[in-house]
């Protein structure tokens, strides 16, 4: 293993340990909490980090390539096809390809992570942008709008709850690839896991494993909320 | 890039080696998706023909989504310890979602006039599930089990960390076999998944229906 794992194996507890912990039970609850503040608390937050910076950059990326993609319908193939290809590529081969060029840093993951995401970005608000009903285009044009316009005041309006969908599935797999990037920069709750392989302890894969799944639910839960305010419309249509 | 040339001789020198990690990934991939394929096609297209179940397909699959694999295998190894039981669980709970619902809507989705008119030529309920509905659902379906299959195959180099084998455990072996060796496993995997995705697209191909590629087309 070459990856920095710093801080060497987890010493369960200094001091007397419990014998919950002593004889490495299925889950300690008094450990968890005892350690929440000095070591699942902060990655969690390391976690949430690398996840939404992939996720904006990505975001911000799929958008730019969809909308461009919308424009000039030859560039959806080929883009796609590069997206789907980086997708196939496990992401602990990915790390490890980026690793030798940008070294055992935060770029590197950042790198793998948003090309994770741009294909699942990408598909869906295209998707989006091509299912925005002809008619409110030609309104739109009717009024008067310019093509610029129509983009920002209607396309991207309308796509909203494919952006959102998009933003659901991208979220919550960085948020599952983010726990593999712990082999390349010691952050997130992946690390903890790891740290836990070194020296197998229960509670420490349990706590970590169990804290990365809420956060996906969590933030997949966001987003739907997120997605119902953004499109007030839906909701008075389905009514 | 020297190293990425490398990896090509690592390929040609370590052959037996691969091959072995080769073996023991795709055997893993393969009961997994075997178990999921039994499970949720027969489940998803019995409720598609009920048009019943649809927060249950979706729920699942929004669940299955959500969670992460590394977490999984790392709770499984809590409870379950080193074990195949523990790896077997994780990647079920990657692939069985996709199919299941992919299953569900595949069915659910095929046009309702097209089932009256069969029942009304006097088709068994058995019968319509599969002459009319798992015919005209064979696209939608494919793709679900083209889903998984890919994500199955990648997630499946996870496994060497609750010491499952297969080419995960190069992936993951840099200390032994050197970047050439990681870089050589790293890409047998992601052509080991395009080879089935490509397989399975041709499968779909000879198992669709003549008639629905010509109204496709």
């Amino acid at each position: 293993m070459s990856a920095p794992l710093s801080g060497g194996p987890v010493i369960p507890d200094f001091g007397e340990p419990s014998s919950c912990v002593a004889n490495d039970s299925t889950f300690c609850a008094d450990w968890f909490t005892g350690h929440w503040s000095n070591l699942f608390w902060p990655a969690l937050v390391e976690h949430l980090e690398l996840t939404l910076i992939a996720v904006a950059i990505g975001f911000v990326l799929a958008v730019a390539a969809a909308v461009l993609a919308h424009f000039q319908g030859w560039l959806a193939a080929p883009v796609s096809g590069v997206a789907s290809f980086l997708y196939t590529v496990p992401p602990l081969a990915l790390f490890q390809l980026l690793v030798p060029v940008t070294g055992f840093s935060v770029l590197t993951v950042e790198i793998a992570l948003v090309s994770y995401t741009l294909y699942l970005l990408f598909t869906t608000i295209l998707t989006g942008l091509r299912e925005v009903p002809e008619d409110a285009v030609r309104a739109a044009r009717g009024m008067g709008l310019t093509r610029r316009q129509i983009l920002f005041k209607v396309e991207l309006r309308l796509a909203v709850p494919s952006l959102i969908a998009g933003l659901r599935v991208a979220t919550v797999m960085t948020i599952g690839v983010v726990a593999i990037a712990a082999y390349v920069v010691d952050q997130g709750l992946g690390s903890l896991i790891l740290k836990a392989l070194q020296s197998p302890f229960n509670t420490q894969f349990i706590g970590a494993g169990a804290l990365a799944v809420a956060l996906a639910l969590a933030a997949d839960a966001v987003l739907v909320l997120a997605g119902r305010l953004l499109t007030p419309w839906a909701r008075t249509r389905r009514a | 890039m020297g190293t990425f040339l490398d990896s090509f001789s690592f390929m040609a020198d370590r052959l037996p080696l691969l091959l072995e990690k080769t073996g023991q990934h795709v055997w893993m991939c393969a009961v997994v998706i075997a178990v999921s394929l039994a499970v949720a096609v027969p489940a998803g297209l019995w409720l598609g023909h009920l048009h019943k179940g649809e927060f249950l397909t979706t729920s699942i699959s929004n669940i299955g989504r959500a969670l992460p694999n590394l977490a999984v295998i790392a709770i499984g190894l809590g409870i379950f310890g080193l074990t195949f039981t523990n790896i077997a669980i994780a990647l079920l709970i990657t692939a069985i979602p996709p199919i299941l619902s992919q299953a569900y809507l595949a069915v659910d989705q095929v046009d309702p006039d097209l089932v009256r008119s069969a029942r009304g030529m006097g088709l068994t309920p058995a019968q319509v599930l599969f002459k009319v509905e798992l015919p005209l659902a064979l696209p939608l379906l494919f793709s679900g089990i083209r889903i998984a299959v890919v994500y199955v195959i990648s997630s499946a180099t996870l496994a060497t960390v609750a010491g499952g084998g297969g080419l995960g455990d190069i992936v993951l072996g840099q200390a032994t076999y050197g970047l050439q060796g990681v870089i050589a496993a790293a890409l047998w995997v992601a052509a080991l998944a395009l080879l089935a995705d490509g397989g399975l697209a041709l499968l779909q191909r000879a198992l669709v229906p003549k008639g629905l590629r010509a109204a496709r087309s």
